[in-house]
């Protein structure tokens, strides 16, 4: 705004001055909008000139924020290569490592009971991903082509689950779960899991595959395919990057939840990474920071190394969701 | 078989469709509704059996006794509002989710500016990095957090000490503690803004901010009158979605304070956790869950009417 005023020269760059006119005539609407006569003499280098300065104060703001965000993962990191001496020895900069080592993680590679949490997210997240796409596409495709009586309020229905948070409901889950004899059982997660995450799967598969032209289909079926060989051959195809979408978010969702384990699972060869590692590593007073840190970053790896590839797939899906449906 | 002159041996179902005289066209319909209720099923099976069966239990178990032994009927509702522990959970809640979710949209808002005015090709590297606090789950960057917050010799106590400050106690008083917890939600969530911000900022067409530059309007004028008009409904639907989520938070005030000191930090969800979980009175945690319901049902209704809204406007 301050480079638009500069100078206010005569004008010489015939291509602004009738937008100057123009301005001038509705000025009654944009009084604020500084002096048309300013705005219709700035030169065109000093345009470039102020985009330059522009595009410069975004990269260095932009800079501040990723700086800010990226504190905490890089405290990780850095805590993560202390040994426990160096930690306790509460000299120096705690945002610094001097004498990085591996002890950390190496010592939780060999730890039988961070090897079984590893084990259980794993197994649990890929059960519940490929209960939860199969629910979710069989859903989305009837929903979205094929309709029955109450489909509609039906798909309302997804989208209101989708947004009941697992804290509302996890007490009386709890009594579910415990009557139903998988109180302390990973396999609990497996039937609590797909509850979070099918709503918004079905939702953007909804979404994707209404955007599928119906000629597809009807040229399928008069071809005498069958509604599976469609939603196989044509609708699982095509929409493609919804499913990835999808898939992104039950993984999410089943490696991060915390909640469900927390409450229902107490025994340490039954955990999933996220309790396992407050229950384990945190014995009464005693932090083991740096082996904590160490199994946040390995347990936070496998979501960073997924969305470093497919984060475009789950943006898009993302913002779909919240447009289509 | 697509090119029409052969006839489809190998497609059995549909052979005698084919031939079928036009009344069974009704035998058809009835047919296809049925395999497409059967695909949906497991997705009611599983709404029902966890979702909507639950909630009704839950209103079940919030009129029960602590043994669950005998109907109280309103009594566990009651007991909760008159108690002070649970008044301090209502306000907590509500600032807790009013200050995250405006930090939120607003630091959201500004970054997916930036983001928008720089050149298409930089940005993806840029949101990668802002995304990380995003991707990470919940419960393992906040354990960071608490590291971070440690009063002896912290993250951030070390860098107030290298400026003369004093350490401050940041989980050990109560405002203070109240505040970790919001900036960390705020950490969280803004990614989430951002990103959706973005989308929206770059479906506003380009041609609407050039006819305001040929009218004159300055930044500001294109900000107000062009820019938040197209994105009303995202930002509605975004603000009003994170508020559901924030509002029923767990994973950080959980593992940051658990809800102390003094109980001061404690929301609906960690209360509920502590007084139905660890102490074992399932009703009194039910109904503590419960009260979460209305602000969530306000919410998700008007999520649910942005969202039709904007279906509409797109097809339109």
């Amino acid at each position: 705004m301050s480079a638009q005023l500069e100078k206010p020269r005569a004008p010489t760059v015939p291509g602004l001055s009738p937008a100057g006119a123009v301005a001038g005539r509705s000025a009654g609407g944009t009084a604020a909008a500084g002096t048309p006569s300013s705005r219709a003499a700035v030169y065109h280098t000093s345009l470039h000139r102020q985009r330059q300065w522009a595009l410069w104060g975004s990269y260095a703001a932009l800079g501040v924020f990723v700086i800010m965000f990226l504190m905490p993962p890089f405290y990780t990191l850095m805590t993560s290569l202390k040994s426990s001496a160096e930690i306790s020895a509460q000299t120096g900069s705690p945002w610094l490592v001097k004498h990085p080592t591996l002890d950390n993680f190496w010592y939780l590679i060999t730890y039988p009971n961070f090897q079984t949490y590893y084990l259980n997210s794993v197994m649990i997240t890929i059960v519940t991903v490929s209960v939860s796409m199969i629910i979710s596409v069989l859903a989305a495709f009837s929903l979205a082509r094929m309709g029955f009586w109450g489909s509609n309020i039906l798909s309302t229905g997804v989208f209101l689950t989708y947004l009941i948070p697992p804290s509302l409901l996890f007490i009386p889950l709890f009594q579910i779960v415990g009557s139903i004899g998988l109180i302390n059982s990973v396999w609990c997660l497996v039937l609590l899991y797909p509850t979070l995450a099918v709503p918004f799967c079905t939702w953007i598969m909804i979404g994707y595959f209404s955007s599928i032209p119906r000629e597809l289909d009807e040229a399928a079926l008069i071809d005498g395919a069958s509604y599976m060989q469609i939603l196989l051959k044509i609708f699982i195809p095509v929409a493609m990057p919804g499913i990835i979408a999808a898939t992104i978010f039950a993984f999410t969702v089943a490696w991060g939840a915390f909640l469900y384990p927390l409450a229902y699972l107490y025994t340490s060869n039954q955990m999933v990474l996220t309790v396992g590692i407050i229950s384990d590593l945190i014995r009464g007073d005693v932090f083991q920071w740096g082996k904590i840190m160490a199994a946040c970053l390995l347990a936070s790896l496998p979501p960073i190394v997924i969305y470093a590839f497919l984060m475009d797939y789950y943006v898009a899906g993302l913002t779909a969701g919240a447009t289509k449906g | 078989m697509a090119d029409g002159t052969s006839v489809p041996v190998g497609v059995i179902t549909t052979a005698p469709r084919a031939a079928a005289p036009r009344g069974t066209m009704k035998r058809i319909a009835r047919q296809k509704s049925t395999i497409a209720f059967m695909l949906c099923l497991p997705l009611i099976v599983l709404i029902c059996g966890f979702v909507i069966y639950p909630a009704f239990y839950a209103l079940f178990l919030s009129m029960l006794n602590k043994k669950m032994t005998a109907f109280v009927g309103l009594g566990n509702f009651a007991f909760l509002l008159k108690r002070h522990t649970f008044q301090l959970v209502i306000f907590q809640s509500c600032l807790f989710a009013v200050t995250a979710v405006v930090a939120k949209a607003l630091l959201g808002f500004v970054i997916a500016h930036l983001m928008h005015n720089i050149p298409g090709k930089h940005q993806k590297i840029w949101r990668g990095l802002l995304l990380v606090p995003w991707v990470i789950p919940l419960a393992l960057s906040t354990l960071t957090w608490w590291w971070m917050f440690d009063p002896s010799y912290s993250a951030f106590n070390w860098i107030l000490n290298q400026f003369g400050f004093a350490n401050v106690p940041w989980l050990g008083v109560g405002w203070i503690a109240r505040a970790c917890t919001i900036v960390v939600n705020v950490w969280f969530g803004t990614p989430f803004f951002m990103i959706m911000y973005l989308a929206a900022l770059k479906s506003v067409p380009e041609a609407l901010y050039e006819a305001a530059s040929i009218d004159g309007a300055g930044a500001r004028q294109k900000l107000l009158f062009v820019t938040l008009p197209m994105m009303r409904n995202i930002i509605a639907i975004t603000v009003l979605f994170s508020l559901i989520v924030t509002f029923a938070d767990f994973d950080i005030v959980r593992i940051l304070t658990a809800g102390g000191p003094q109980d001061m930090t404690h929301v609906f969800a960690t209360y509920a956790f502590q007084v139905g979980i660890q102490s074992g009175d399932i009703p009194l945690g039910a109904a503590d869950s419960l009260f979460m319901f209305p602000i969530l049902a306000f919410a998700a209704f008007f999520v649910l009417r942005g969202v039709t809204q904007r279906t509409k406007d797109i097809a339109a």
